[in-house]
């Protein structure tokens, strides 16, 4: 894979003079070049509304934002590009899928299935659900390597109505094999509807929606090189076609009249108002800029990346990784924890502030898991996650930076 | 390094006044989910005065400087005069800025010792 440092404005800045080393991708990615372009092309060339005037700058931005959309469809392996429906981030989007279908499928006693490693935002919202209507959730827990207890999970989605489930742990890294459970468990329960948060997996993964066989399957723009404020749910037409509207207004009516109103076809019928054109743009010069250099290729580098980071790790005393042992079963997410020598902890905030002196940004606390840290009984652990942009020597830096915290606070 | 200035060091691998009695007057537990800092701070009063005071707590090393030297401080201490600490008296006593993160995890101590006294009702 080429050197993809030139493209990052971010990466030139200095502050104290040194060059920043950016590790915490997992909560939000750099911004290359390209797509800071489309977006202020359109704010400078083209920023009309979309689908209203049939002026030349009102259709240049209608085609834009309708080719973004093709291109994100592509990307994702989406058959059609009306199951690709726009929204703020991967949040937005289940809690779409939760209020528009979850309020009218989920009846009391019915059971709902998701997992310890989830992100608040696909926990929340099925908690938020299963308590309203009196429905069961049941949380499948993680194994001794971080990973999914397939025995408990096969089991507990017997007879349930829903499945939320992460296709990459934002805390752990461990990434599901999404493709073999699912099939698994659609031979236990066919008719369960299945919801994959791919916030993490997206941005480092070649992804195929139709493969996998989810019904659901939701990501956020700023985490793969778009802008913040642009999200993607994608669901297969069958199930969007029968859900009601999530947000009624401007774009997503056929037809308003004093008495009643139609609504219009998917995916219009999901995304009432103006729409973040701009960010749907960025996204879709994301998409081009990551299919140039090719997935696979990032796949690679992330692991071998990874493979090193965890390598050099392990070689210091006093630290804690938790995840899956071996890089090809995680993405490029590491989170630790640093003690004394007295074995004490030496808190994820300390850690992080003395990592800060040398421009090392990495996140400290529960990463929006909490269920995760309590089930681990952890208050909390320092995250450094890699992505395209990362090398050898920014783990180095790191490893620099933990030897400094020991030094001061060990 | 600006932050883990000798003094804050100084009381994170020393803290004054840790530890647990078995009856004190006001014991008072609070925490900061959102990163894990938490204490538990006894207050042993004589009058309307703090005579003693103790805590234990697990977190950062900014939160548990900020306890100790906060024990300290008010050892002796009117009620009243307990009750007007500010923020700016913490950050005086800890003697360096902090982001608004890490003025959280410094506050901690002062919010849960307000709260203790509060319990107590007006007056004393």
């Amino acid at each position: 894979m080429r050197s993809v440092l030139a493209d990052f404005p971010l990466l030139k800045i200095r502050i104290r003079n040194k060059r920043i080393v950016y590790l915490d991708s997992t909560a939000t990615s750099l911004k290359p070049q390209p797509v800071l372009d489309a977006i202020n092309k359109y704010n400078t060339q083209y920023s009309a509304n979309v689908f209203r005037g049939l002026y030349d700058i009102s259709e240049k931005a209608t085609f834009e934002f309708e080719k973004a959309r093709e291109k994100i469809a592509n990307f994702i392996g989406a058959s059609t590009t009306k199951e690709v429906i726009f929204v703020r981030n991967a949040t937005e989007a289940l809690n779409l899928v939760a209020v528009s279908w979850g309020k009218e499928n989920i009846k009391k006693n019915d059971v709902v299935v998701t997992t310890i490693m989830e992100h608040h935002s696909n926990f929340v919202p099925w908690q938020n659900l299963s308590e309203e209507k009196g429905a069961k959730l049941k949380v499948v827990g993680v194994d001794r390597d971080y990973k999914i207890d397939e025995t408990e999970l096969l089991l507990a989605v017997k007879g349930a109505k829903l499945l939320a489930l992460t296709h990459i742990s934002n805390v752990l890294g461990t990434i599901n094999p999404v493709l073999k459970i699912i099939k698994k468990i659609r031979k236990i329960n066919p008719d369960i509807v299945i919801v994959i948060d791919g916030a993490q997996s997206v941005p480092h993964l070649p992804v195929n929606v139709a493969k996998i066989n989810c019904d659901f399957f939701a990501f956020s723009g700023h985490k793969v090189l778009g802008p913040t404020g642009i999200g993607v749910l994608w669901g297969k037409t069958k199930i969007l076609e029968k859900m009601k509207p999530y947000m009624y207004g401007g774009e997503m009516i056929n037809r308003v009249t004093i008495s009643k109103s139609t609504f219009q076809d998917i995916p219009l019928k999901f995304e009432a108002g103006t729409p973040n054109i701009s960010g749907a743009i960025g996204l879709g010069a994301a998409v081009d800029y990551l299919n140039a250099i090719g997935m696979d290729n990032i796949r690679k580098h992330e692991e071998a990346l990874t493979k090193f980071a965890l390598e050099e790790l392990s070689k210091l005393p006093n630290i804690t990784l938790y995840g899956p042992k071996r890089a090809s079963d995680r993405c490029g997410v590491v989170s630790f924890n640093v003690f004394t020598k007295k074995g004490y902890l030496i808190h994820p905030h300390d850690v992080s502030q003395i990592l800060n002196e040398d421009n090392i940004c990495v996140r400290s606390g529960h990463h929006c898991a909490m269920p995760l840290h309590d089930r681990l009984d952890l208050v909390a652990t320092v995250r450094a996650s890699f992505y395209l942009y990362n090398s050898r020597r920014d783990v180095r830096e790191l490893i620099k930076g933990i030897k400094k915290v020991v030094k001061i606070l060990g | 390094m600006d932050i883990y200035r000798e003094n804050i060091l100084d009381h994170y691998r020393n803290p004054r006044n840790y530890g647990k009695v078995a009856n004190p007057d006001i014991s008072q537990f609070g925490d900061n989910p959102l990163c894990g800092d938490s204490i538990e701070i006894q207050l042993i009063l004589k009058g309307s005065k703090i005579s003693q005071v103790y805590f234990i707590g697990k977190g950062c090393a900014i939160f548990l400087a900020s306890a100790s030297m906060l024990c300290e401080h008010i050892r002796g201490m009117s009620l009243v005069n307990l009750r007007k600490l500010s923020k700016d008296d913490i950050l005086e006593l800890i003697g360096i800025t902090l982001s608004l993160t890490r003025l959280k995890c410094a506050l901690l101590p002062l919010v849960t010792v307000h709260k203790a006294v509060n319990a107590l009702g007006k007056g004393g």
